[in-house]
């Protein structure tokens, strides 16, 4: 298959082609010495996608050990409150506590089928770290996860909660010290040490194959939510499906799930200090083309959220392709909304969301209460709770004293 | 402005190679301290045959400490690649200069902007490692336009097969990575820098230049008895970074090339 083919299937959300391209963005903007391993990687993971045997090995880990399916949750309490109905894609209640064990399984049992005996990952708020770890334990592989300083002093349990599992974690102390750093020192790693290492990166971002390969992974949240969503609500499809934006890979995955089988809204939500998709210009960082956070000389920016997993001054290249066309749209949320949605969805459901899942209860409920053309009375909603919010308790108590 | 006597970069490093002169390449991060021009300018009388240029960039992913530390002094200094440019522009170091820089500073500028300031600047090549042969089109002409060399990379995973479209689409010199990872001095000269160089060499004409991971004069000579030249910076930056100044620059420079014209 060849870039654009996609495209003239009218496939919206379908294979990126050999130089992974999502319209102008994407591609694989790495130095020589790693081109090899991408492309490496994409053959296997082609050939491993096509296999049955690949595929039912995941299923069948992700339902033994990830807990999948997962719910989809109706929220009587705080539907009444919002006047509009809201449904919720439970990923808390997966394994390790977030969607990110669907795509590290997956990534796992690719490198092990490679032969790659170790695994590297960066994390922000740690939770693909944790979930990169245990999926290195499950399958005896050496690990090493990179985190921004700043995100080690704020996110201490999931660095203890990492070396429990086994993991080193290397703290990251150059530029911001935040998640962009702990990619560019995972690159780094990896140039090193490709004959051996699989990167396992967390999100829809990086070098082609890795937007396709995460947003493969984790369709299974959309697939199954388009599904559940048509048994609760008979037959028909939600009017708004709704997700966080960090890299973006909890909501590519929702969205892959009813981009093309439904004529649903897709509304992504960026944390507004973190907003590449409303402040930002197309560049090339960290191997794609996409919309960052930058300066006028091209310097990236530094994001600054509440929420260290949305910490990041770029978007996948897929969402950026999405809103280019129209399918997806994105908005933001700010620290001050996505706090009073964290407490409004633990107050009226017995639901403590992840600070990121937060951003997108705090769109649906500024959205409801402001009569957004989306959201009028009586739509209903799907959100993807992305994780549940244990790590973020400390923080929020700190933040609400 | 030197462009109407600024030194080609391809004319001048085959010349050098056709008279039996190992080609030496330092680099300097532009803009890192008050006297990067000058040691530049140092350079050249030290023996080299072109200078490399480092625009800073917030994100050098290719970069190991050494050269992330310059970059940020470079850019805590509230160095631009416009302003690196236009200091470039007004020496005359007598060698060819290559710039290298990271894509982003080239797209948020503009192709044609990017290449015409370079040319502008007197700058005859260009190093951009994060675009690999499937990417650099784009760029590859508008430098091509400008009269500006894009010099591409071929590194030790690079299969042979790889090897010749690379070196067909590269220009100037074939900038050979002599090690797997990120700049960086080391003690030992990588096993994988000999042999990428000689696979490179059975294939180009061009002049192959070793760089990553070269860190004195014996292992700049060493790589040389199969390569036609080195690059050498982060050993250079430390020294620089440490406040030796161009007086240490020119020490050291002065030093690999000695050892390169004795062989």
């Amino acid at each position: 298959m060849t870039a654009g083919e996609g495209a003239a299937s009218g496939v919206i959300m379908g294979d990126p082609g050999d130089r992974g391209r999502f319209g102008e963005f994407g591609g694989r903007f790495v130095p020589e010495s790693l081109v090899p391993a991408c492309m490496e990687l994409e053959a296997a993971f082609r050939a491993a996608w096509a296999d049955p045997a690949f595929r039912d090995e995941l299923t069948s880990t992700l339902a033994s050990y990830g807990g999948r399916p997962t719910p989809v949750t109706e929220c009587p309490r705080l539907s009444a409150e919002l006047g509009v109905r809201v449904l919720l894609k439970r990923e808390d209640l997966a394994h390790t506590g977030s969607h990110k064990i669907n795509n590290v399984v997956g990534q796992a049992l690719l490198a092990r089928r490679m032969g790659k005996t170790r695994l590297v990952a960066e994390t922000g708020a740690g939770q693909h770290g944790v979930a990169t770890a245990t999926a290195a334990a499950r399958y005896g592989m050496a690990c090493v996860v990179y985190m921004g300083e700043v995100d080690t002093a704020r996110q201490e349990l999931n660095v203890f909660r990492m070396e429990l599992l086994g993991a080193e974690v290397r703290p990251v102390t150059s530029g911001s010290r935040t998640l962009k750093d702990a990619v560019n020192e995972a690159l780094r790693d990896w140039v090193a040490t490709v004959e051996d290492t699989h990167y396992c990166l967390g999100s829809v971002m990086g070098p082609h194959p890795y937007p396709w390969i995460v947003r493969e992974l984790q369709r299974v949240v959309g697939d199954e939510a388009r599904q559940q969503c048509r048994a609760i609500l008979g037959g028909a499809d939600p009017d708004v499906v709704v997700a966080c934006v960090g890299g973006g890979s909890n909501a590519a995955g929702t969205f892959a799930g009813f981009a093309d089988a439904t004529s649903s809204a897709l509304v992504g939500v960026e944390a507004a200090g973190g907003a590449a998709m409303a402040k930002g210009i197309p560049g090339v960082l960290h191997g794609m083309r996409s919309n960052l956070m930058q300066d006028e000389a091209g310097q990236i920016l530094e994001a600054e959220s509440i929420s260290a997993g949305l910490d990041y001054p770029g978007i996948g290249p897929e969402h950026a392709h999405l809103a280019a066309i129209g399918r997806a749209r994105y908005e933001t949320a700010t620290d001050a909304e996505v706090l009073e949605a964290f407490q409004l969805l633990s107050r009226t459901e017995g639901i403590i969301p992840a600070l990121e899942s937060a951003h997108a209860l705090a769109w649906v409920a500024r959205a409801a209460r402001s009569g957004d053309e989306l959201v009028r009375s009586g739509s209903t909603v799907l959100v993807t709770l992305s994780g549940r919010g244990d790590k973020d308790v400390a923080q929020v108590r700190e933040l609400l004293a | 402005m030197t462009v109407a006597t600024a030194p080609d970069l391809a004319a001048t490093l085959a010349a050098h190679r056709a008279a039996g002169r190992k080609l030496l390449v330092p680099y300097v991060t532009g803009g890192m301290d008050d006297q990067w021009l000058v040691t530049v300018e140092a350079l050249a009388g030290a023996g080299a045959d072109a200078i490399e240029i480092g625009l800073p960039f917030s994100d050098p992913m290719i970069d190991g400490p050494t050269v992330q530390a310059a970059s940020l002094a470079a850019l805590e200094r509230g160095t631009t690649p416009a302003g690196v440019l236009a200091d470039l522009g007004r020496i005359s170091p007598g060698v060819p200069l290559v710039v290298m820089t990271y894509y982003n500073l080239v797209v948020r500028t503009g192709h044609r902007r990017m290449a015409a300031s370079m040319a502008e600047s007197g700058v005859t090549g260009a190093i951009v490692p994060d675009l690999p042969l499937e990417e650099v089109g784009p760029w590859a002409e508008a430098a091509d336009s400008a009269g500006v060399a894009t010099v591409l990379l071929v590194a030790p995973s690079t299969p042979d097969g790889r090897i010749a479209p690379i070196v067909e689409r590269c220009r100037g010199f074939v900038y050979t990575v002599g090690r797997m990872g990120v700049t960086g001095e080391q003690r030992q000269l990588a096993g994988t820098a000999l042999d990428v160089a000689a696979r490179v060499k059975a294939r180009t004409s061009l002049p192959v230049c070793v760089g990553i991971g070269i860190s004195d004069a014996d292992q700049a000579r060493r790589v040389c008895e199969v390569a036609d030249g080195v690059v050498v910076g982060s050993a250079l930056v430390r020294r620089l970074l440490e406040g030796g100044g161009v007086e240490a620059a020119v020490d050291f420079i002065g030093g690999i090339r000695r050892a390169l014209d004795r062989g």
